[in-house]
């Protein structure tokens, strides 16, 4: 049986993490090598490295920061944030990352998801979906959820696993900062109409919200970011908590 | 040296950085001199059996993996890698493999799984093994496996049915997961076979 992953997701900018992670041991904190290793150690499934580089030239910086990453550490990385092109994936894949996030491309051209996902298989390939419920409707945002599009979460998902996206990965907007829980009922319905990987994002606050989304939504991973930047959580302190729960974990 | 048969399917990039993390001298190569003259050979590979077979043809790599196993030089195939020592595959319709391994690759049964299997799962071994893998957890990706019969699997793990994740037969291992994405655990796989070759030790007793 698969275990459910936990992943921290970290925001790169220039190559360097952002957001500060505030582990007692780290000499640098915004080294991707040493966060990614001290995470690793931690026993996380996974990591997510976000892109919020502006710039072409600090785009560069990132995928060698990817490549010195996966000289040390070695777990499953996917990497999104502003990929446009096949080569785009094709460049940060041979740096060394085993999956490709794209959530805006996705949408303006969702040719880009079926291209991805011949050339290099549908596991590769994640997309990302940002949501905000309105009017009990889930609709999907872009641009780093600034901009809203006509499009309905539900029915958004179930088109680019059509088109060959082998993971999701669905950000509640509504949730995100708020530390009170995942938003369960969106994972529910998403899961009600696609077959591959669901993670969930946004609203991680205690142990308790990691057990409630994998035994209530049966997400495959749940991602958070700021519980485990500033070590208000550890990973070990959520495996312990679920696997009591009777969640699988690793 | 152990000698990483290149032969352009998916990333062998990060293999090559778990050696070369482990130092392990190692080489990417296509020519046949060099993998026959490696202590080790690894055959690592992401995506389809049928491309993947006709790579090596187009190479002329079946015919030196061939002389590989003949001159029984130890040899590691990973994930892809490790399906196509068998004999066929059903991937997009029927496939010869190596065949240095026994029985046929197979798609697994979809059921109310998920597929690929993508992530970790527990191993559970099934005979006496040095390889440090009983109860510990690797990263897979597959949607293929590989149907042999039990005196070839030294572990498996349990996906709907069992899955074979630890293969042998003598010298010939193969390995269904990524141990170069299984964190510490397939890095002590990694060195464990660097110590089988340096120790010629293949016993499982």
């Amino acid at each position: 049986m698969l275990a459910k992953r936990i992943i921290p997701c970290l925001d790169v900018d220039d190559g360097r993490v952002k957001k500060g992670v505030n582990f007692v041991n780290l000499t640098d904190v915004g080294d991707p090598v040493e966060i990614a290793a001290e995470y690793q150690k931690q026993g996380a499934d996974e990591l997510v490295f976000l892109d919020i580089s502006a710039t072409n030239q600090k785009r560069q910086t990132t995928i060698n920061m990817v490549e010195k990453v996966s000289r040390q550490v070695f777990m499953p990385l996917t990497i999104g944030g502003g990929i446009k092109s096949i080569a785009d994936m094709d460049r940060l894949l041979k740096a060394g990352a085993d999956k490709i996030a794209i959530n805006s491309a996705a949408v303006s051209n969702p040719k880009l998801i079926s291209q991805g996902a011949q050339k290099f298989g549908n596991q590769c390939i994640v997309v990302a979906i940002d949501v905000k419920k309105i009017a009990d409707k889930f609709i999907v945002y872009v641009n780093g959820g600034q901009k809203k599009t006509d499009l309905d979460a539900i029915t958004w998902a179930k088109k680019v696993v059509e088109l060959g996206a082998g993971e999701l990965l669905v950000t509640s907007m509504d949730k995100d900062g708020t530390k009170d829980g995942f938003d369960i009922e969106l994972y529910q319905a998403l899961n009600r109409v696609v077959d591959v990987p669901i993670i969930a994002s946004g609203g991680a606050g205690e142990v308790k919200d990691f057990s409630q989304v994998f035994l209530e939504a049966d997400v495959d991973g749940a991602l958070a970011a700021s519980v485990f930047h500033f070590g208000e959580l550890t990973i070990e302190d959520v495996k312990k908590f679920v696997k009591s729960k009777g969640v699988v974990v690793r | 040296m152990f000698a990483i048969v290149d032969y352009d399917t998916g990333n062998t990039q990060n293999l090559k950085k778990a050696l070369d993390y482990l130092q392990i001298e190692n080489r990417l190569t296509a020519d046949p001199t060099t993998i026959l003259q490696a202590e080790a050979v690894i055959l690592p590979g992401v995506g389809a059996f049928k491309p993947a077979m006709q790579a090596l043809e187009d190479r002329n790599l079946v015919s030196v993996l061939k002389q590989v196993k003949e001159k029984q030089i130890p040899m590691l195939g990973i994930c892809l890698g490790m399906q196509l020592l068998f004999e066929s595959s059903e991937e997009y319709g029927f496939t010869k493999g190596l065949g240095f391994i026994k029985g046929q690759v197979k798609a697994i049964p979809k059921r109310q799984l998920k597929i690929p299997q993508m992530g970790w799962n527990q191993n559970q071994t099934f005979i006496k093994t040095s390889f440090p893998i009983d109860q510990r957890y690797t990263y897979f990706v597959h949607s293929y496996y590989a149907d042999c019969s039990l005196e070839n699997i030294v572990a498996g793990v349990d996906y709907g049915q069992l899955i074979p994740s630890l293969v042998q037969n003598g010298k010939v291992i193969g390995m269904q997961f990524h141990p170069e994405k299984s964190g510490q655990v397939g890095l002590d796989l990694l060195k464990n076979f660097q110590r089988m070759v340096n120790e010629d030790d293949f016993s499982r007793n």
